[in-house]
C-alpha cells in the first residue's frame, strides 16, 4: 500500500474515503432528520460528498489503469486500507454532534479545497473547482447551525457544547501530513494541511465565541485515520455500506 | 392550538424564477425559523434540479388573501361588463392593424 509510486493514487484515494465515509454517515439522517426542510438539505449535502467521492475513485481507478473500478475501490477494500480522518466516521449522535463535526469538516474542506484549487495536478484542480461551491454552501448551512444551537435554547447549548467537546481532540488530526501528502508536497499536487490550522482555528473559534460556545481544552488528540487505524466504528460503516456488494458480488444497479 | 404553534416553525411561501427575464412563480411552502433559513431550505427542497436562477421567500403571515365568501360581491358583478374586454368593439374597416 505504501508503495512510492503510488503516493498519487493512495493520496486521491484518502480524499475520495473522507468524502465517502462522510457521506455515509450523514444519509443515516435520510428520513431521521428533526424535520422534514432539514432532511431534505442533509440528504442534498450527504449526496455532494458521496459524489466527490466518485470523482476521486474514478480519477483513482483512471490512475491505475482500471485495475480496480471506482466501485471496487469503494465497496471491496476493508476497514485497514481506508485512510479517512477518523473525525469523518465518528457515529452521528445527536443532531447537535452532527451539525458541530459538520461545521469543523466544513471550515477544514472550505480551506483545504482553496489550496487544491492550486495544485498542479489538473483533475483534481478540476474536482477541488466543483468541490468548493458545496462547500462554500455546506459551510453557511452549518455555521448557522452552530449559531443556532450555541445560541438557542439551554437545552441546544448544552448539547452542542458537549458535541464540541467530544469531537476537538480529532481536530489535530486534520492539520497531521501522512507520507504520501509530503511526497506530494514537493510536486504542489497535494495540500500543506500544517499550514491550514491556524486559520481554521481562527474560523473556529470566532464562530464559537459568536454561538456564546467555549473553545474546548486541547487536554487530548487523537490521529491514525489517513495510516488506515480507524476507530471501532468503521467496521460498522462498512458493514452496512457495503453489504450489498459483499452478498451479491458484481451487482449492477 | 397553542401546541401546535410550539412545534411547528413559521411557514413561509416560496417563489422561483426560473430564468432571466421570467416572472417568479410560486412552488409552495416550507417551514423555517426564519427568512434566512426559509431561503436555504428553498435552495434545497425546490432547486436541486436547477429550477432556478432566484428565490424569494415570503412569510405566509404576510399573504393578504381574497376570502370565498367574497367571490359574489368581489368577481361576479363583472360578468355582465363585456365593455370591459377589448373583443367587445368592433374596430371600423379602416383600421387595419391595431
Amino acid at each position: 500500500m505504501t508503495d512510492r509510486k503510488d503516493d498519487l493514487v493512495n493520496y486521491v484515494i484518502a480524499l475520495g474515503d473522507d468524502s465517502l465515509i462522510l457521506g455515509q454517515r450523514l444519509s443515516e439522517w435520510c428520513y431521521h432528520a428533526p424535520f422534514l426542510e432539514e432532511d431534505l438539505a442533509l440528504a442534498n449535502v450527504a449526496l455532494d460528498f458521496i459524489g466527490r467521492a466518485q470523482m476521486f475513485y474514478d480519477y483513482a481507478s483512471q490512475l491505475e489503469k482500471g485495475v480496480r473500478s471506482a466501485d471496487e475501490i469503494a465497496f471491496l477494500r476493508d476497514t485497514r486500507d481506508y485512510r479517512n480522518l477518523l473525525i469523518m466516521e465518528l457515529p452521528i449522535g445527536d443532531f447537535a454532534f452532527t451539525m458541530a463535526r459538520q461545521f469543523m469538516v466544513d471550515a477544514y474542506n472550505y480551506l483545504y479545497l482553496q489550496q487544491l484549487l492550486r495544485s498542479t495536478d489538473k483533475t483534481l484542480a478540476a474536482i477541488a473547482a466543483k468541490a468548493t461551491k458545496e462547500t462554500d454552501y455546506h459551510l453557511r448551512r452549518s455555521q448557522e447551525w452552530v449559531l443556532r444551537l450555541g445560541d438557542g435554547t439551554d437545552e441546544s447549548h448544552q448539547r452542542i457544547d458537549k458535541a464540541f467537546g467530544e469531537l476537538w481532540g480529532y481536530s489535530a488530526e486534520l492539520f497531521g501530513m501522512s507520507d504520501c501528502e509530503t511526497a506530494l508536497l514537493s510536486k504542489a499536487v497535494s495540500v500543506d494541511r500544517t499550514a491550514l490550522s491556524a486559520d481554521w482555528t481562527k474560523l473556529v473559534s470566532e464562530t464559537l465565541e459568536q454561538a456564546t460556545l467555549k473553545i474546548p481544552s486541547d487536554d487530548w488528540q487523537i490521529s491514525g485515520g489517513r495510516e488506515g487505524l480507524h476507530t471501532e466504528h468503521h467496521g460498522h460503516i462498512l458493514t452496512e455500506m457495503q453489504y450489498l456488494q459483499r452478498t451479491y458480488p458484481g451487482l449492477e444497479w | 392550538m397553542t401546541h401546535k404553534q410550539a412545534v411547528h416553525t413559521p411557514l413561509f411561501e416560496i417563489f422561483i424564477r426560473s430564468k432571466r427575464g421570467l416572472d417568479h412563480k410560486h412552488v409552495g411552502s416550507l417551514h423555517a425559523e426564519d427568512a434566512e433559513q426559509a431561503l436555504e431550505y428553498a435552495r434545497d427542497c425546490y432547486t436541486r434540479r436547477s429550477e432556478g436562477v432566484s428565490i424569494w421567500v415570503v412569510n405566509s403571515r404576510d399573504i393578504v388573501a381574497s376570502q370565498e365568501e367574497d367571490a359574489a360581491s368581489f368577481y361576479d358583478p363583472m360578468e355582465d361588463k363585456p365593455y370591459r374586454h377589448a373583443t367587445h368593439y368592433v374596430l371600423p374597416d379602416a383600421i387595419n392593424n391595431m
